[in-house]
């Protein structure tokens, strides 16, 4: 065991593809806690984020600066009454919410974290991904059907038929960058020399792009970056969330395909709903953003640079700690704010200290990859909070239109040219070839 | 099954749809995020196209009118500021201008510039509530606390003015009770500097926003005449062409003193509407200037007998309230209360206009269309 323990450490796989089960086992842990945790994360920045884009302030009560307004959030849930409607189908009811759960949660097993980072490495890892999160809406037409009432009918309707349209242009959008994998060169930022893979490993994915030395989004530009954007807007539209966000358009149906669900299996919806976003914007990362690559790699490249950026992890958390502590030295003073403030210090204290041990070497090493990751995939969660505070809602027909006379052409185009660009030398080759 | 079930058994077969599938009755309201209030809808729908609609009001009914023939004419003025609650000043200021004209008197000229700029900040104020919520029906969250954020300025000048921030009763029959504040031409002025460029802001983030324009462009189309023939007013005619405005049509107060445009549209869809509120949101603030400006000096209450005993007649007086044409019709029997009051809300009448617009369009517009059409169901149920 102590031997399993210690040669994942010094292996170059991930656990499952190494076969080690007690990592696998720690990993899965490790990726469902962190997930979880960083969906209550996600949850008060959100509120917080959102509130301050509407000259808000959002939680202020709960702890300090609103910080435990998650876990009494869930602490409500828990111990809201289970109300079942008494028209509504009984097992397909309680079995919905857990389908949701279960699919929005199985997909992050194959998210590479960081080289070594991910519960296990398969050679279709992204295909997997869009196979279990396509299922996810058997759970919510489930939830709507089940329901037996309208409201949620016609949010689920609306969900199954939003899903399945985007689904081809983001998996036309994403064959694109997996074309990418394959092809050489003529990247904006220099011509890397490695010959092209061609895979659908998450992992191999990354590592086409560290070998290429470009991000695919810079790749062939624009058509990398046009490949991103249909993804990036797809995406939202695959996650049911603002401005696509009709199965649960609130000014409508109310809630849409969760209308009659209340306390832990409503949350059970949330937490799914936020674990779909974190997919997401994972492969969105892994494709397009380099996933756990750090920034710059071709204008600062070197081993001098790669130290100097392991430092950024730590610094970064450092300065977490720094925002927190000064929040909590400006709180003023009054005795209700007393056991705010001390916890505000004591918080900043601990993630000072998180941040200082992000500089032990063997740490820094170690971390730099999960940092990067998350700080891309955090990027995306800004951008649909964002998202949120600016757009209205389209119409459902409105957004069958973008689908698919807008987007899915564009994806077919970018993919088509993508190829053609890939292959000049080639075809250059062949039509010299035609005339000589 | 003891589940509650709404009855449609009154109101004719259900028809069918496409693939012979009987239609889908939906019970919008009276308890539903959009209906401003408690509004109740009865949707007819093939898949999400609407095939009929059914309005059914009077969950808010307090019997107004009946009030106000048990009232004196004093003691029935703060009722009305209950009927618009997001527009109090408007309905105040219809209702003193009817009793007056049935007495004969005519408000002093300073009362009558202190009531045109109080009816116009209340203009804006409630086209914001309008901006706000019809935006948040449409699915953006933001303008609505961009609208009540600026709002709030107005309040604060009728807080200072009256006491009250939302039901205000500020006029008195004759004229005005309260003098204006100190410094309060000043404040209304540094208002309008103020809110001018915050609307700017609600425009940036609707009126060329892709999602907006395609949510709201060809929407709840009304033309003209049917317009005339629902006896629809206010912004939502003046947005289909007709260019009616009981303050340039009929000029009551001091309007006839003031310069200023009503803003028309061509199409009478969603988005032109929404073009004529904002449009008018800064005429509104020129006529507010120009009244500060010219606030005339003099007493502010007319010769108004303290008992109110009009003679006997009957008068029919209707005022530009923000939601259109405001009318009151007042029968005096030559005692303290009258006959019979009633009262003609512009929200229940363009009510009427839903089932025009929102038939064969879908689901999400008949969202679109209840905030366009701007009810407040206080007014709608009296």
């Amino acid at each position: 065991m102590l031997n399993q323990l210690t040669s994942y450490l010094n292996s170059n796989q991930t656990p499952g593809q190494a076969g080690n089960m007690l990592w696998v086992l720690i990993y899965i842990l490790v990726v469902f806690g962190g997930v979880s945790l960083f969906v209550m994360v996600m949850n008060w920045v959100e509120r917080k984020a959102l509130a301050h884009f509407q000259i808000r302030l959002g939680p202020m009560r709960v702890g300090p600066h609103g910080l435990l307004q998650p876990i009494a959030d869930a602490l409500k849930l828990f111990t809201k009454e289970d109300v079942m409607p008494e028209g509504a189908d009984k097992a397909i009811f309680w079995s919905a919410p857990v389908w949701v759960v279960l699919t929005g949660f199985t997909t992050l097993i194959v998210v590479p974290f960081g080289m070594t980072h991910a519960v296990t490495d398969m050679n279709i890892g992204i295909l997997y991904m869009l196979g279990i999160s396509s299922l996810g809406v058997l759970g919510i037409i489930m939830a709507g059907w089940s329901s037996n009432s309208h409201y949620p009918l016609l949010g689920s309707l609306r969900s199954s038929a939003q899903m399945v349209s985007y689904e081809v242009a983001m998996g036309l959008a994403i064959v694109s960058a997996i074309v990418m994998t394959s092809f050489t060169g003529l990247g904006m930022y220099g011509a890397g020399t490695t010959p092209g893979v061609g895979t659908l490993s998450m992992i191999e994915i990354v590592k086409a792009q560290q070998a290429q030395h470009v991000w695919f989004v810079f790749k062939f530009f624009p058509l990398g970056f046009m490949a991103f954007g249909i993804f990036a807007v797809a995406m939202v539209a695959e996650t049911n969330r603002a401005p696509f966000d009709l199965p649960e358009a609130e000014s409508e149906l109310v809630a849409g395909f969760h209308t009659e669900y209340s306390g832990l299996r409503w949350s059970l919806f949330m937490l799914a709903e936020y674990a779909g976003m974190v997919a997401v914007s994972s492969i969105a990362t892994t494709l397009w953003l380099g996933g756990w690559l750090r920034p710059f790699p071709n204008l600062l490249p070197g081993s001098t640079w790669d130290l100097a950026f392991s430092f950024v992890p730590g610094l970064t958390i450092l300065f977490v700690a720094a925002v927190t502590i000064r929040q909590a030295l400006k709180m003023p003073q009054h005795p209700a704010l007393r056991a705010n403030k001390i916890g505000m210090l004591g918080l900043g204290l601990f993630i000072a200290f998180l941040g200082l041990v992000l500089f032990i070497p063997g740490v820094r090493v170690r971390v730099g990859d999960i940092f990067w990751f998350c700080l891309k995939v955090g990027f995306f969660i800004y951008l649909y909070i964002w998202y949120r505070a600016t757009f209205p809602r389209y119409r459902f027909d409105q957004l069958m239109k973008v689908g698919w006379k807008v987007l899915l052409p564009l994806a077919l185009g970018v993919l088509i040219v993508t190829g053609v660009v890939g292959l000049t030398p080639e075809l250059t080759a062949w039509v010299k070839g035609l005339f000589a | 099954m003891t589940t509650n079930r709404v009855n449609t058994d009154d109101w004719g077969d259900r028809g069918t749809t496409v693939l012979d599938a009987n239609e889908l009755v939906l019970n919008m309201g009276p308890q539903h995020p959009s209906t401003h209030g408690v509004l109740r809808v009865i949707l007819k729908l093939d898949g999400e196209k609407i095939n009929g609609t059914e309005c059914v009001i009077g969950y808010l009914h307090r019997g107004v009118e009946k009030i106000g023939e048990n009232r004196t004419y004093t003691q029935f003025a703060p009722y009305t500021d209950r009927m618009d609650y997001v527009a109090a000043v408007s309905n105040g200021m219809g209702y003193c201008e009817a009793v007056e004209k049935l007495l004969n008197v005519e408000a002093p000229p300073r009362a009558q510039y202190i009531r045109v700029i109080m009816a116009e900040l209340q203009r804006i104020a409630s086209h914001q509530v309008w901006l706000g919520t019809h935006a948040l029906d449409i699915g953006a969250m933001t303008p609505l606390f961009y609208t009540f954020r600026d709002r709030e300025e107005i309040l604060k000048i009728f807080e200072k003015y009256c006491g009250a921030r939302l039901t205000t009763h500020a006029f008195r029959i004759g004229g005005c009770q309260y003098e204006t504040y100190e410094g309060f031409e000043k404040e209304v002025l540094k208002f309008c500097d103020f809110v001018e460029p915050k609307i700017g802001e609600y425009e940036a983030l609707l009126t060329t926003n892709r999602i907006w324009v395609e949510r709201t462009k060809g929407i709840g189309i009304l033309n003209g005449a049917d317009c005339k023939a629902l006896g629809v007013t206010g912004p939502v005619l003046r947005a289909s062409g007709v260019k009616w405005d009981l303050r340039k049509a009929q000029p009551y107060e001091a309007y006839a003193k003031f310069d200023f445009e009503i803003p028309v549209g061509d199409h009478g869809d969603t988005y032109d509407r929404y073009l004529v509120r904002i449009r008018e949101m800064y005429q509104s603030l020129r006529i507010i200037r120009q009244a500060v400006e010219g606030l005339p000096e003099g007493p502010i209450m007319a010769k108004v007998p303290k008992i109110i005993k009009p003679p006997v007649g009957e008068i029919y007086h209707s005022i530009e309230a923000p939601k259109g044409e405001l009318g009151y019709f007042l029968v005096s029997d030559g005692s303290t209360q009258p006959y019979r009051t009633r009262i003609r809300p512009p929200s229940f009448v363009n009510l009427q206009a839903l089932d025009k617009m929102v038939r064969g369009m879908l689901m999400a517009d008949v969202v679109a269309v209840i905030g366009t059409l701007d009810i407040v169901l206080g007014e709608v149920d009296r």
